[in-house]
Parts: C-alpha cells; structure tokens; sequence
C-alpha cells in the first residue's frame, strides 16, 4: 500500500516540475521580456504601451482598491444569473425537442430562425425592452449561453444509441425510467459541452455588453479605463476579464466531472 | 437434461417457449420494397438452447427485434407460451451485438438495473445481485464503470443483467463479436456452463459454425435474402459441452453438415457483395482443415 502511495505522489510531481511545465514558464518570461523590449524600443504604434511594472502597479492598486472587486463581484452575478437562467429553461427544452418529434416541429423552426443572430446583436432591443439596465445584461448573457446549451441537449438526446433505450425496456424499463436514468445521464456528456462552450460565449456578451450599457463590473471598469487615459489599467481590466473566463470555464469542467465519473478511467 | 439451479436464487425455472409462424418482414423504402424475412416457421424449445445462423444480411437481426419486440412482423406471428408477442417484454431479454450496458452506471447499478425499475425489493436485490455476480465473476468489479472493464468482463455484466430478471426468454445476438479469439473461447464455454446449470429457454444469433455447433442443441439456419428457413438440425453432442468435442469425429461430421447448407448462401451472399463474403472464406478454410484431419 505504502509503495503504491510513494509512487503515486512521484507521479504527481512528476506532473508539476516536469520539463514541459519548465518551457511553459519560460514562455510566459520570454512574453514579458518581449513585451519590455517592445516599450523600450518604442516600435511605431505601440509606443503607448505601458511597461510590464507600470501593469503590476496598476494591479496592485486594484488589488487594494474596493471598487475593483466589486467590479468582479457585479460581473460574475450578471454571468451566472444569465446562464443558470439559460440552463434552467433550456436544458428542458432541449430535452424536450430531443424527446417528442411533435415537439421540436413545432417550435425548431422558430429556435433556428433566431440561433444564428449573434448575442450581441441583441443589445439594442434587449435595453429597449428591459426596465432596468442589469435585466437587459442579465437577458443578454442568458441568450450567450441559451441557444448553444439547447443544441447541445437536441444533439445529446439523439446520440444515445437506440439500444440502450431498448435493452432498458426490455429489462422492464417504463418511460419514466428510460427518461432520468437513460436519456437524461446519456446526454449529460453533450450538456456538459454546451455549457463549457456557453460559459465562453457569455463572457464575450458580458462585456460587450458592459461596455455598451452597463454600470459597473469588469467591462465597465476596462471601458472607464479608457475614458480615463489609464492604460495600464486597461491592461489589468483585461488580464481580469481572461482570468475570470477562465476560472468560470474550470468551474464548468470540474462539474462536468463531478457529474460524470464514468467518464474518468480507473 | 440440465439439473436446474436448487436454490432458486438465480431462476425459478419459470421457462417460455417461443413459436414463430410464417413471419415475414418488408421494409418498405420510397418506392421500394425489401423482404427481408419470408414465412418463418420454427419454434424455440422450452428450456432448450436454439441457435439462428445464416450468412450477413439474411435478417437475423431483424428476427431477433421482432420476438424481442422493438418491430412488428408484416405478416404472420410471434408466440410466446400461445400468447402473441405485443411490444417489449421482460419475459425476454436481450443481450445485444455491441454492448449496451449503461455507460454511466457501475456494473452494480446495471446487474440490478431490471429489479429495480420491476420494483423488487431491496433486501432480494442485493441477494440476487450477489449471487449472479459472484456467479459471472464480477464481484470483486462491481464498482467499476464498463469502460473500465474488459470485452470480457462487458459481457458477462451483460449476461449478470440479463439473468438477475429471471427471464422466460433470453435472447443473444452474436453477443461474442468483436472479441479476441481466446476471449470468445473461454466466454463460449462459460456461457454454456451457465446454460448447462439453470436450462433456460435460450435463442442465440451467431453466423460462427464451431460456436454454433459447440452451443446448440438445435441449429436454425436461414438463407440469404429473404430470410428462409432453410434447416433445422438437432445437435446430439452430449452435455455438459467441454472443448475438446471440437475436434471429436461426430463434431466434424455435424459441422460438413452444417458447412454445405450455408455454403450456398453465403456463395449468394457473396456475390451479393456483403461482408459475408469474409464468412464464406473463412467457411472455405475451415472445410479444408476438416477434410484433411479427416483422411
């Protein structure tokens, strides 16, 4: 038991120092030491980028700073308020248009009409039609996530091999039972999917849509950034709105595979 | 005769027997029509194990989903113990070609899949359960998810789900394919060590002959394109079935036996362009080895 235990945790640090995690370090330092040369040498029309340090300063007043974490804190709201929303209704729906063919004839065409519009193009009827300026960002983020999740499900359902339904009902299966324990586990690897790609879309949404209409969060802050002729925070406002891409996206995924342990070998 | 299972844990010995009469199938397809089974009559004995052989493409898959169930003959009937077959049942189940255990339930929550959904209670679950998984020898697996298992093992979770519903009827389509040679041996002689046991009314779909022969106590064979039966030939080796019959002179005499009536079909099969023609070959081999081990 012990030895298996020694290796294992060999293996786990073979993983974290290992000769590629050095050349990914060393990328990012080459980036920084680029980006250094860049501003010093002043290359025509960059020579408004600020220093690396000027950044890590800007960062580090945000960092101290109260509204900066409060723009975080708005922007995540504004995300998950949209797509749970997005999940919540369209998750069923999918299933739906998945399941009954009456269904999804009736109410596909419509879907299709309007899927390919991208989200953003929805901001001036989405202020027009919302009384208040966070329900129009929330709808907005919600249609980023909405038709890809409901795709995804449609094409979950149909996936399931028609001989998983049949063995279950032929081991006695009703339909209540062919639907939560067949359809709905079979189509968690394509739900799963859809919200990882969904999560991307409603960043970019979000921000378009704080920078256009909104009042405060990490859009707003970058777009202010601006008005301001603060460059370095500029930067920081971006490098926020990847890092907090990103941690949403791991959040995503870590779901999915809490939520699929079958699909984790061994 | 099989000595059934005394404890009654894994079957009551509750057996059905199944009766088809002059069942044929059509596709229709735009303006097409293919028959694909034509006036079937052949009966699956209770208790016995009856297997369906024919060359690819001469229906036996759709023979199966129709005693199964899933389709309906365009003519004729399907009975079950006198009563014709209506839909899906538990009373038959089937193990399919590819696996179709439950990817995303460990072989536990599959194996007992069947009593939960028919509402068995738990304490009976878990025995029968138990036992039919020790029985398959997955016990010590039953955590695992399928994709950890191999071909083997898949099957025999397959088989354990089958089993643990006490069906009246199972039925297997090909459910060997696709493993390696050694594998195939070994889960052919379990298989028919499980039979051999509990004498379950059994209707198996292979278009192998040595595994035909090796398990049957009755072979159907079909012809290609309409599904005919073409023969039925009863299989008197003596059971229990162990290996080395395979190479026994009464095996060989069934198996030239069993060659010249598919050789026709799999011929027309062959020239019909399906990957049958790869059975045919395989046929052709398989003859010339006979007839040299037996001068």
């Amino acid at each position: 038991m012990e030895m298996i235990q020694e290796l294992r945790l060999k293996r786990e640090f073979k993983k974290v120092f290992n000769i590629r995690v050095l050349r990914g370090f060393l990328s990012i330092v080459m980036f920084v030491v680029l980006w250094q040369l860049v501003v010093f040498i002043k290359v025509p029309y960059l020579e408004n980028l600020p220093y690396p340090k000027d950044v890590a300063a800007g960062a580090a007043d945000a960092a101290g700073s109260r509204t900066y974490w409060f723009g975080w804190g708005i922007s995540l709201i504004r995300i998950f308020v949209g797509f749970i929303m997005a999940q919540l209704i369209g998750i069923p729906l999918g299933l739906a248009m998945g399941i009954s063919r009456t269904f999804k004839d009736f109410t596909f065409p419509v879907f299709e009409m309007l899927r390919p519009i991208p989200p953003i193009a929805w901001i001036p009827l989405a202020i027009l039609f919302w009384p208040t300026r966070e329900l129009s960002i929330y709808f907005l983020v919600f249609i980023g996530a909405f038709f890809i999740i409901v795709i995804n499900v449609i094409q979950g359902v149909s996936n399931i091999s028609v001989s998983l339904k049949w063995a279950a009902s032929s081991l006695g299966a009703r339909p209540k039972h062919i639907f939560w324990r067949i359809l709905v586990p079979g189509s968690l690897p394509s739900i799963i999917t859809g919200m990882t790609v969904g999560m991307g879309v409603t960043w970019n949404v979000l921000i378009a849509a704080e920078m256009i209409a909104g009042q405060g969060g990490l859009g707003r802050m970058t777009w202010e950034a601006y008005t301001n002729n603060n460059i370095p925070f500029i930067v920081v406002g971006m490098v926020s709105i990847g890092v907090a891409g990103y941690l949403c996206s791991t959040l995503v995924r870590w779901l999915g595979e809490k939520a699929m342990p079958w699909k984790k070998r061994f | 005769m099989s000595n059934r299972n005394g404890e009654g844990v894994l079957s009551k010995g509750d057996f059905g027997e199944v009766r088809l009469e002059g069942v044929t199938k059509v596709y229709e397809k735009a303006d097409q029509s293919q028959r694909v089974l034509d006036e079937c009559t052949f009966s699956v004995e209770r208790g016995k194990l009856t297997v369906l052989m024919g060359p690819s493409g001469c229906g036996k898959t759709v023979l199966i989903n129709l005693v199964a169930g899933y389709e309906r003959p365009t003519s004729g009937r399907i009975l079950i113990d006198e009563s014709p077959v209506d839909g899906p049942g538990s009373d038959r189940l089937v193990v399919f070609q590819e696996t179709a255990l439950f990817p995303w339930m460990t072989v536990y929550s599959n194996v007992i899949f069947g009593c939960q959904v028919q509402g068995v209670s738990r304490g009976e679950t878990k025995e029968r359960a138990g036992h039919i998984l020790k029985k398959v020898g997955l016990y010590e697996f039953r955590d695992k998810y399928p994709s950890q298992l191999s071909g083997g093992m898949q099957r025999r979770a397959e088989l354990a789900r089958a089993m643990i519903n006490d069906p009246k009827i199972m039925i297997l389509d090909e459910p060997f394919r696709g493993l390696d040679a050694m594998t195939r041996q070994l889960m052919q002689e379990f298989y028919v060590g499980l039979f051999e046991e509990i004498g379950r009314t059994n209707l198996f779909v292979t278009h192998e002959i040595d595994e035909a022969i090796f398990l049957a106590d009755r072979v159907v064979i079909l012809t290609f394109q309409p599904g005919k039966v073409k023969a039925e030939i009863e299989i008197d080796l003596p059971r229990p079935r162990e290996f080395h019959m395979l190479a026994s002179p009464r095996f060989m005499e069934i198996r030239e036996q069993v060659i010249d009536l598919l050789y026709e079909e799999a011929s027309k099969a062959f020239a019909a362009g399906s990957k049958a023609a790869y059975d045919l070959m395989g046929a052709i081999v398989a003859r010339k080895g006979a007839c040299e081990k037996c001068e």
